[in-house]
C-alpha cells in the first residue's frame, strides 16, 4: 500500500515534522548504529517493539542502504535522516544527494525470473513492510510512515 | 557479524553470528566459496545466532545457492527465527531455499 506524491519541490514529501535529524556519511557500515539509535527512540515514545524490531528496522534499513549505494556515490556525500516518533506512528525521511529515480518502474522481485537474481528486493521490502511510502517527484527522497496498528483503517501488514 | 565453519560429516556448516547485512557479506560468500572449489557439496547455513538479515544479506544467500547448485550441490537453512521466517516470505525466497528447523532436521534430509 503505497503512493507516489509527485509533489513539484524536491525536498522531502509530506510536512512532517521531523523531531530527529541528522546528515550520515555515505557509508553502509555507519546504518546499524543509527538504525539502533531510531529503534531506542522509538521503544521510549511507546511504539510497538515488534513492528520496531522487524518492519520499521528492516524498512529503514534498506531505505538507507538504496540512498548511500545508488544516491550518494561522490566522496563525501552524506544522506539526510529525519524522523518523527510517537507510541501511534513513526515517520521517517531519508534524502539522498543522488539524481533520483523512478519508483514505479522497479520490477518485482517475486516472479519466476526474478527471484533468482540477488539484487532487488529493497524497495519491494520498503513497500510491503511500511505502511506508507512516498518518494518525491525526483525520487531521491523517501518518506515511510509506520504506524502501530497497521495502515491507517487499522489492518497490520 | 562473525561465523563459524565446521564440517559436519560430509556438511559443510557455516554458523552465522549477529546481523547479516550491508557491507560484511563478502567474507562469508568468499569461505563458501572456497570450501565449493575444495570438493565440498553439501551446506548448511545456521541462524541460530543471528536475528536479521537485509536484502543485501538475502542476495548472498541466493548467489550462493546457484553457485551450489551449479557445482551439483545443496545448500540448507536451519533455525531462522520468526522475523527471518517472515523475510522469506514476503520475498518468496522460501520457495526457493529448503528451510529446516533445526541442524539435525537439515542433516537428515540431505
Amino acid at each position: 500500500m503505497d503512493s507516489h506524491s509527485r509533489a513539484p519541490d524536491e525536498g522531502p514529501p509530506g510536512g512532517f515534522r521531523p523531531e530527529y535529524r541528522t546528515e550520515l556519511p555515505a557509508d553502509v557500515e555507519r546504518i546499524p548504529d543509527l538504525l539502533e539509535e531510531l529503534v531506542r527512540r522509538g521503544r521510549a515514545a511507546g511504539f510497538p517493539a515488534r513492528r520496531l524490531r522487524f518492519n520499521f528496522r528492516v524498512g529503514v534499513c534498506e531505505a538507507l542502504a538504496n540512498a548511500m549505494r545508488h544516491g550518494a556515490s561522490e566522496e563525501d556525500a552524506s544522506v539526510r535522516v529525519e524522523a518523527a516518533f510517537s507510541a501511534a506512528r513513526i515517520e521517517v525521511t531519508v534524502t539522498d544527494p543522488g539524481g533520483g529515480f523512478d519508483p514505479s518502474r522497479v520490477p518485482d522481485p517475486t516472479t519466476p525470473e526474478n527471484l533468482t537474481l540477488s539484487t532487488g528486493r529493497g524497495v519491494f521490502l520498503i513497500r510491503k513492510l511500511m505502511d506508507r511510502v512516498e518518494y518525491n517527484a525526483v525520487g531521491n527522497s523517501l518518506r515511510m510512515v509506520l504506524y502501530a496498528r497497521g495502515g491507517p483503517a487499522g489492518e497490520a501488514k | 557479524m562473525t561465523f563459524q565453519v565446521q564440517t559436519e560429516g560430509d556438511v559443510t556448516v557455516v554458523a552465522v553470528e549477529g546481523q547479516l547485512i550491508v557491507g560484511n557479506r563478502q567474507e562469508l560468500k568468499q569461505t563458501v566459496l572456497d570450501a565449493l572449489e575444495a570438493g565440498s557439496r553439501q551446506f548448511l547455513i545456521d541462524f541460530a545466532g543471528t536475528g536479521y538479515i537485509d536484502s543485501s544479506g538475502l542476495g548472498v544467500l541466493v548467489s550462493l545457492s546457484k553457485k551450489i547448485r551449479e557445482h551439483g550441490g545443496e545448500l540448507r537453512l536451519a533455525n531462522l527465527n520468526d522475523d527471518l521466517r517472515s523475510l522469506f516470505e514476503l520475498t518468496k525466497l522460501d520457495t526457493l531455499f529448503q528451510i529446516s528447523k533445526s541442524r539435525e532436521e537439515a542433516q537428515a534430509s540431505f
